[in-house]
């Protein structure tokens, strides 16, 4: 971290620090961003697309690929023998779209606490109920609704 | 040097179980555990292992040689600031504490310590800044400046090789407890906790980094990432970075309950400051 920057932030943080907490314990934090897009899960599926368009499956490939982005590497590994750095706290994604359909891959990542509840896989598509979260991602779901179709059409090309 | 022996299962890695009920598992634990002394926690934790173990040969030899040791430059910084006459008392650390080798030995590895005036535990670096204030009659070192970082390396040298002593004092629980909490707590955009990765997952690859255990054994200490020497604060801030959590104001006492409850966890491990990590 550079030296110059980092007081600039430490100063920043200790004001957030007191606005956040008392947020924190009451149980959220206040949202200022248009509420996220209504789905409706069906078993252990998300059947419908969360947007009109159809997700971009090599979009879908460099978020799952970025580390500050999707950050799915840093959990799991995958067919992917440019990145050097993979995760193993994860089952591989090699052959996801062949293990499941794209409604089934869709709720994995909106919220993988519905399929496995005491799970580590953050859920991309929630603002609420999250405590003590740094103000730039307050309100933010971790991918848009886009972003997580492109994920979804990408992840169903992974056949072995 | 000498790593406690791995063994099977700890009393207190139930953190799967602890986000489900976190208050009553919290003080059901809690209680369970602090009626424990120091020993017997280290009997039944010994498959801990330190960063230093989830290291390469050539990172641990230079940790373990001061002449490559980079901290060591701080340290020896800290030896001169020891002897220097500072603030209105015109009085030094070493007026009042003498030969540091000796006075200071066993000091850093109880800390956080229980303070009668602040009626709560204080870490290290606030307790040099206490004397500091209360007794040089100096101003209060900024956190992570170079000159406390010093003074922290320095202290924290004489206790290299001891054993983690944090005291089993009524006082010092309800900290403890509180920073048991925040280390099982889900926090940040990610809804990660401590736990989750140093319980659960240490010892495997978050995108390649090994996942330590997060014993407080080696700090203030000299990290690559970081060209410099950095306390544990400094570390934890990382860490709640990365869950995309706000980081805790440093000094803030959500991290020193966090440090205690850490350098507790690590009671009996032996000091490793000023440590090298990766
Ligand atoms: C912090 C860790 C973490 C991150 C980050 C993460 N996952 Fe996961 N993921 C897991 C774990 C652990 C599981 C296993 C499910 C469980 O916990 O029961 C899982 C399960 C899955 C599954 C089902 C796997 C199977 O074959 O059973 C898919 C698909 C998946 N993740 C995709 C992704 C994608 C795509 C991303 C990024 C957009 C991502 N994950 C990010 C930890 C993570
Ligand atoms: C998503 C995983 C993750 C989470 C969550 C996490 N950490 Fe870490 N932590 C790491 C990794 C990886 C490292 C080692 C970094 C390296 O050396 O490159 C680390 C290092 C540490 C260390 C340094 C250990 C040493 O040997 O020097 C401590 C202490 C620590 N973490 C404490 C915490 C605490 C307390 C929290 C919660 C506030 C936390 N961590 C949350 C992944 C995590």
């Amino acid at each position: 971290m550079p030296k110059a920057g980092s007081r600039r932030s430490r100063r920043r943080f200790s004001v957030e620090a007191f606005v956040l907490l008392p947020m924190a314990l009451a149980g959220t934090v206040a949202l200022a961003e248009p509420p996220l897009q209504p789905y409706a899960v069906v078993g252990d599926s998300i059947p419908r697309p969360l947007t009109g368009q159809p997700g971009d499956p090599d979009a879908g490939r460099r978020i799952v690929a970025d580390r500050q982005e999707g950050l799915c590497l840093l959990c799991h590994s995958g067919p992917f023998p440019e990145q050097p750095l993979q995760g193993d706290l994860a089952p591989a994604l090699d052959g996801a779209g062949e293990r499941w359909s794209s409604g089934q891959l869709r709720l994995r990542i909106v919220d993988a606490r519905r399929v496995s509840p005491g799970t580590i896989m953050p859920s991309y598509y929630r603002t609420q109920g999250l405590v003590q979260v740094a103000p730039a991602f307050v309100g933010r779901p971790i991918l848009t609704a886009e972003q997580i179709e492109d994920v979804v059409a990408y992840l169903a090309t992974l056949r072995r | 040097m000498p790593m406690p022996r791995p063994s099977a299962s700890t009393t207190y890695e139930k953190s799967r179980t602890s986000t489900r009920h976190p208050l009553a598992l919290t003080i059901i634990l809690s209680t369970a555990l602090l009626a424990l002394s120091p020993a017997q926690a280290a009997n039944l934790t010994d498959n801990r292992r330190s960063g230093y173990a989830f290291m390469g040969p050539p990172l641990r030899a230079m940790q373990d040689d001061d002449m490559t040791n980079p901290a060591s430059l701080w340290q020896r910084d800290g030896e001169t600031l020891w002897a220097e006459p500072i603030g209105e008392a015109g009085r030094s650390c070493a007026d009042c504490h003498g030969d540091a080798a000796s006075s200071m030995r066993g000091v850093a590895a109880r800390y956080p310590a229980f303070d009668r005036t602040m009626n709560r535990p204080i870490d290290l670096e606030q307790r040099i800044n206490h004397c500091r204030t209360a007794y040089q009659k100096a101003g209060p070192l900024a956190f992570e400046s170079h000159d406390l970082l010093a003074l922290s390396t320095h202290v924290a040298r004489q206790s290299r090789g001891l054993p983690i002593a944090i005291e089993n004092s009524k006082a010092l629980h309800p900290f403890l407890a509180m920073g048991r909490s925040l280390f099982h707590e889900r926090q940040g955009q990610l809804n990660l906790s401590c736990a989750q990765c140093h319980d659960d997952n240490a010892g495997r690859s978050l995108g390649g980094a090994t996942i330590p255990q997060a014993h407080p054994t080696g700090y203030p200490l000299y990290r690559l990432e970081w060209q410099g020497v950095g306390s544990l604060q400094r570390r934890l801030r990382n860490c709640m970075s990365g869950m995309r959590a706000a980081p805790y104001a440093f000094g803030a006492e959500a991290f020193v309950d966090l440090e205690l409850y850490l350098m507790w966890r690590a009671n009996g491990m032996p000091m490793e400051s000023p440590a090298v990590r990766p």
